[in-house]
């Protein structure tokens, strides 16, 4: 007994040594690094690296808002990020300590100054499109050869959704992103911020909602990997990965991403330190780490999503760079569409619609 | 002065715990959204003394609750709540009654081994064991790999992700609040009653129906509303065992909060999910009194 108490004491005075090393917070997507990242860090800065993962940023943005998260760096999306600024959430970043900065690319620089005017709060992690995964072979035996992969038709269709609820559909939990999905198959302004136009969603969206099997933004991986699922409406990389799963698993499923021909939404996350990160110089620093050419091709090469890094280009696997999927050829760009925050009023109208198509009330 | 202590306790216990955190939710439910840190308008300015407090107090308005009335969305997660709850609470008393019955029926040795296994459970996380329910549940899961075994069905059946595995996973997390205060209530009870009701002629059914089910009365009002409180609120449980079709007020409650991070919403729902639970908070409050005194 006695033996156990002093163990005991002896663990927690280690603890208290340990909490005052210095440490750094991250809060990153679930999925969205090579994990030896992670070592090689804590190894060449000797920081200790706490890393926790979430799968939605209206999850980030709550707890955001709510102030005090204890998180030195956070990855939002660029409409959330933009939004998040106007709150004060973020600080701005202090670049003389950023000495890689120099390796980001103009090209993505220009389009997240949208969001983060001057990129003055944040850097460029991924960015990619939001697009369908299909199990090739699934998706031909129910819909026939000639099946729409590409198009929005092939989950905005109900005549199609209804065959290919056999074989499971997931659909992203980000009325953000499939409310634009839906307004781009009708030809209306994916990007519209009217609720008139909006409300246009709601009668797509409910009648291919009974034919899909979950609401989710990071089951897909696994459950198209396996076969569980033949459609996933989800993100570029995610698919990529859930493809590599399958390859490696050798289990005779093949999975395709394509964004959709009538255009894909183009999206962007941002690393970006809270106003009230306990340590923002280690967040600078793993934010330096991260934009090293080597480390941020690293990370591409992992997770299949481009960066806004020109750098790390020369680094990137040919399966990488090369493949118009990650990388999209200037005619691809050129449909893909970007958007911005709704409002607090239209934002309520926009989560309402999307419970009730959701809950099926 | 000494007595007023006393009887202070107990109310600055309430105050402190219950009436403050409810004024604070209540306050909130009558801001408005805002881009901001805390994310609702207005916040109580303290610097400016009486002019900031008589500008927060006029920023505030009743519109979300308006918004409620204006949604049937709302009403329809209430009573979709409200029917979860009290068809689970019927399911635990079906299933808890018969057994705070045999463990009263026991023998004297048994009992602490009966007890021990009704409190076991709880010594593992809760959020664990409503886990263990989804591998139980899947498709894949134990419960259809056995009834296929066994030849009883041919197809599996689709238990989770349904209200079905909703009420599976209350009844068996909020059993034991059922069994306990049965149990208690029945073990008091004299046998000699029984025999007594048995000499002027009962047979055991009717013995059971006039002399055990009323003085068992009390504890199954308990144990009752023990289970319908919190399977009201429940959250964690349709989330987990429900799908996208299961519309409980503590997930509606949730989504508000985080996913459209609707502050003032939210709390105008929880401030109105309250005022719903006060009245059978109210009832248990006066059956525990009646019972109180009924031992005195």
């Amino acid at each position: 007994m006695k033996k156990s108490w002093l163990m005991m004491s002896a663990a927690f005075v280690m603890g208290a040594t340990a909490a005052t090393a210095e440490e750094v917070r991250v809060y990153n997507w679930s999925d969205y690094i090579d994990e030896e990242l992670l070592t090689k860090f804590e190894e060449e800065t000797g920081i200790d690296l706490i890393y926790d993962v979430f799968d939605s940023n209206e999850v980030l943005e709550t707890k955001m808002l709510a102030g005090g998260s204890g998180y030195d760096v956070v990855v939002p999306s660029g409409t959330f990020l933009q939004r998040q600024i106007v709150a004060g959430a973020f600080q701005p970043l202090d670049l003389s300590k950023l000495s890689n900065h120099g390796n980001m690319w103009d090209v993505i620089a220009e389009r997240t100054a949208a969001y983060d005017p001057g990129n003055a709060y944040s850097i460029n992690y991924m960015w990619g499109t939001t697009g369908a995964g299909v199990n090739v072979g699934k998706v031909k035996e129910v819909l026939g050869e000639d099946a729409p992969i590409d198009s929005l038709a092939l989950i905005m269709n109900p005549a199609n959704m209804e065959k290919l609820a056999s074989c499971g559909v997931h659909i992203l939990d980000a009325p953000s992103e499939i409310i634009p999905a839906a307004l781009a198959y009708l030809g209306e302004d994916p990007n519209s911020h009217d609720p008139d136009v909006i409300a246009k969603a709601e009668p797509v969206l409910t009648a291919i909602a009974p034919y899909v099997q979950k609401f989710h933004s990071s089951e897909y991986i696994n459950a198209l990997a396996n076969g569980d699922i033949c459609v996933a409406v989800g993100w570029s990389g995610d698919v990529l990965q859930a493809r590599d799963r399958a390859d490696e698993a050798e289990n005779g499923v093949e999975i395709a991403y394509n964004a959709f021909k009538e255009g894909s939404l183009m999206w962007f996350d941002q690393m970006a330190i809270p106003a009230d990160a306990p340590n923002p110089d280690a967040a600078h620093k793993f934010l330096n780490f991260i934009m090293d050419e080597h480390n941020m091709a690293a990370a591409s090469n992992y997770v299949y999503y481009a960066n806004g890094n020109e750098a790390s280009q020369a680094h990137l696997e040919e399966d990488v760079i090369g493949d118009p999927a990650i990388y999209p050829t200037e005619a691809a760009l050129g449909t893909l569409y970007t958007t911005s925050p709704y409002d607090a009023k239209v934002q309520r109208v926009v989560t309402r619609l999307w419970t009730k198509i959701k809950s099926g009330t | 002065m000494k007595r007023f202590g006393l009887i202070s306790v107990p109310y600055l216990w309430l105050l402190a715990l219950f009436l403050v955190p409810f004024l604070i939710v209540l306050k909130i439910s009558l801001s408005d959204t805002a881009l901001a840190i805390p994310p609702y308008t207005p916040t109580l300015d303290m610097s400016e003394g009486w002019a900031g407090f008589t500008a927060w107090l006029s920023g505030l308005d009743i519109e979300n609750f308006t918004w409620l009335t204006q949604d049937d969305l709302y009403w329809k997660a209430y009573l979709s709540s409200l029917k979860i709850a009290t068809m689970s609470t019927i399911l635990a008393l079906l299933v808890g009654f018969p057994i705070a019955y045999g463990m009263s029926r026991a023998s004297d040795e048994w009992r602490p081994t009966l007890m021990m296994m009704i409190i076991l459970p709880f010594w593992t996380s809760f959020l664990i064991r409503v886990y263990a329910w989804k591998a139980i549940l899947s498709q894949e899961g134990l419960l259809n790999q056995l009834l296929m075994n066994i030849g009883i069905i041919g197809e599996p059946l689709t238990i989770l992700n349904t209200n079905t595995a909703v009420y599976i996973g209350i009844v068996y997390t909020y059993l034991p609040f059922m069994v306990l205060p049965i149990y208690s209530a029945l073990e008091r009870l004299d046998e000699s009653l029984l025999e007594a009701a048995e000499d002027l002629g009962c047979s055991r059914m009717t013995a059971f129906w006039l002399v055990t089910l009323p003085l068992a009365k009390q504890g199954i009002i308990a144990g009752s509303f023990l289970v319908f409180i919190p399977a009201m609120g429940e959250f964690v449980i349709p989330s987990l065992l429900g799908g996208s079709k299961t519309l409980m007020i503590g997930k509606v409650l949730w989504e508000e909060f985080f996913s459209n991070r609707d502050w003032p919403v939210a709390s105008a729902v929880a401030v109105v999910l309250l005022l719903i639970l006060i009245i059978p908070i109210v009832l248990f409050q006066r059956n525990e009194e009646k019972q109180r005194e009924a031992g005195k």
